[in-house]
């Protein structure tokens, strides 16, 4: 009876203290992953401080500032929304918009359709010593500076440039103009130096996409009979989804944001043909003193590259699943 | 792969016809460049004497070698601070995966798509208020923040990838977290972080709107700003804008044509991340 009794609580107290101990352990583990998130957490704390101090702060500053009618140097006075009204009905501000999104045809739209049609062209050989070379010559446009490419560009247009030259020897010389200093042409001109230097990227991203679609695929569409456009549509073009969105994604941006080359090759000229909302920001800003206007266009740049942006990215989310 | 003759020769001529549209401007601007200063020559010609000199004029003129000094004192103020901060929050999110993590990346990815208008005029008053503006610092600070959602974001990529054995072998040889950073996780990095070096070093070079509004001395800026400048200044001699021009493309160009594999494939990397 006595034996039975200590045993039980023997075994009674031993339990407790296996549970006391796993409590411990268990208190031990958390305290210890705890520290361990806490020291992760300040790993990241110089980025974060880097991106809230020169971003985050910034961006709010910018909507702050688009509420108020300030020159800079004087005391600001409340505007309400008048900011954000200018833009719809001042013709140059929301033309400097219309501008942007003319300029996506060719940014974006003229690269893609190109790099689609000129990767899909050269498929077949694309492990060649002409397609490497090509890797390396289509992506000098990347390297060089925006500005660069917008100095070599407007000689290029100019009057006595090299492509009113090439119209001259084809015999198109009344079409040759000052083709960045006409009302018609200023902005398409603009758009062809952006056609220019994003052409490669989009090309060499599809053809890298290419590559990776299984062999197999394309034979059998081949005995099944299917021709080159047939195979183009229901092959390529649909397993190119991600980088078609990329491509996209890239260029669009570009395009709105477009600042360094139009600053270089029009500033906006003739007229206001090629004005963006980039280089609109940066005269309102800096030169007009109208910091309150030139922040409310800034607000909408930004939210339009978004509001392009964002459905793009659920378009390539869509092609995974 | 089954490709008819005719269609392999198409698209070699395509390519060819493109490449030849992708180098005219560079041939152009050379041989322009070539022309006596201060003539307006026409289009693609060869000079009757080549003005070599037009190139030690525009060197001088654009006081090349403190414009590259300027330039790599701004690659040396970003680059590895962008690295080493970008890695460690890349480190931390990827592979350590902190409470609260999440919502941080987050927070990142919302300023992937940033166009850097947006953001330029409260920049330019910071700037002032700190008292940097016209100094390099303008230039360099902003820089790093605005390059943080990328890198940590290419990073963070990189890092997720990493399995968690590594980790737990060197933790059982009794590494803290700093050692296993450093000693671990860095080294077997090196790959990544060299793409992202190389793509922070050319959006740094080619840097334009920043330099042009923080920075009126062209001396303290970007290349890009300097060529900005430079052209403004010297805008309607053609000849030696060309041959100036030129000159501040050489380095990024002299770079890119050693490192081309790397370049090639970061920029693709990048822009399939970004």
């Amino acid at each position: 009876m006595q034996k039975r009794s200590t045993t039980i609580r023997r075994h009674r107290e031993d339990e407790a203290a296996a549970r006391f101990t796993t409590d411990r352990r268990r208190r031990a583990l958390r305290a210890r992953r705890l520290r361990r998130g806490g020291l992760a957490l300040a790993l990241t704390a110089p980025a974060v401080l880097a991106y809230v101090i020169f971003v985050i702060r910034p961006i709010v500053m910018t909507v702050q500032y688009s509420f108020y009618k300030w020159d800079g140097i004087t005391p600001s006075t409340w505007a309400g929304l008048s900011n954000y009204l200018a833009i719809l009905h001042n013709p140059e501000l929301s033309g400097s918009i219309v501008n942007a999104f003319t300029l996506i045809l060719f940014f974006s739209f003229v690269p893609v359709a190109l790099g689609l049609f000129t990767a899909n062209a050269i498929r077949g050989f694309a492990a060649s010593r002409l397609a490497v070379v090509a890797r390396t010559v289509l992506f000098l446009p990347q390297i060089i500076p925006l500005v660069a490419a917008g100095i070599m560009w407007s000689w290029q247009l100019s009057t006595d440039g090299v492509v009113n030259q090439v119209f001259r020897l084809l015999g198109l010389g009344r079409l040759a103009r000052p083709w960045l200093g006409d009302f018609g042409t200023a902005l398409p001109a603009v758009g062809v130096i952006g056609a220019w230097v994003l052409f490669g990227l989009c090309m060499l991203l599809l053809l890298a996409g290419m590559t990776k679609i299984d062999p197999s695929l394309y034979e059998a569409a081949r005995v099944d009979g299917a021709g080159p456009v047939r195979e183009f549509f229901s092959i390529t073009l649909p397993s190119l989804r991600q980088e078609v969105v990329v491509c996209l994604t890239v260029t669009i941006i570009a395009a709105l944001a477009s600042f360094d080359i139009v600053y270089i090759a029009t500033q906006g000229g003739p007229g206001n043909r090629t004005l963006v909302p980039g280089l609109e920001i940066y005269y309102l800003a800096f030169f007009q003193r109208q910091v309150g206007s030139a922040s409310a266009l800034a607000v909408v740049l930004m939210l339009l590259v978004l509001a392009v942006v964002l459905p793009l990215q659920s378009l390539s989310r869509e092609g995974k699943s | 792969m089954i490709v008819s003759r005719r269609e392999q020769w198409l698209g070699r001529v395509l390519l060819v016809v493109l490449m030849a549209v992708t180098v005219l401007p560079f041939v152009s601007l050379f041989v322009t460049a070539l022309h006596p200063s201060g003539t307006y020559p026409a289009g693609l010609s060869w000079p009757a004497t080549p003005h070599w000199s037009n190139f030690t004029a525009a060197f001088k003129a654009a006081d090349m070698g403190r414009l590259l000094w300027s330039s790599v004192l701004i690659e040396v103020g970003v680059v590895p601070v962008s690295l080493l901060i970008s890695t460690m929050a890349g480190f931390a999110l990827g592979h350590l995966r902190p409470p609260g993590g999440r919502a941080l990346f987050i927070g990142f990815l919302l300023g992937l798509t940033l166009p850097f208008e947006g953001i330029i005029i409260p920049l330019y008053y910071q700037m002032r208020d700190l008292g940097l503006l016209n100094t390099r610092w303008a230039i360099i600070l902003p820089l790093i923040g605005l390059y943080m959602p990328f890198a940590v974001f290419w990073m963070r990529a990189h890092f997720i990838t990493m399995p968690d054995d590594i980790s737990e072998a060197a933790r059982i040889d009794g590494a803290n977290l700093w050692q296993l950073f450093w000693r671990i996780h860095v080294p077997l990095s090196m790959p990544a972080l060299s793409s992202l070096a190389i793509l922070l070093f050319l959006w740094s070079w080619n840097q334009f709107l920043l330099a042009v509004v923080l920075v009126s001395d062209p001396l303290q800026r970007t290349m890009a700003g300097a060529l900005g400048a430079f052209q403004g200044q010297w805008g309607t001699d053609i000849p030696l804008l060309c041959a100036g021009s030129l000159l501040i493309l050489t380095p990024t160009l002299v770079i890119f044509l050693v490192f081309q594999r790397r370049f090639v494939s970061a920029l693709l990397q990048g822009s399939l991340k970004g």
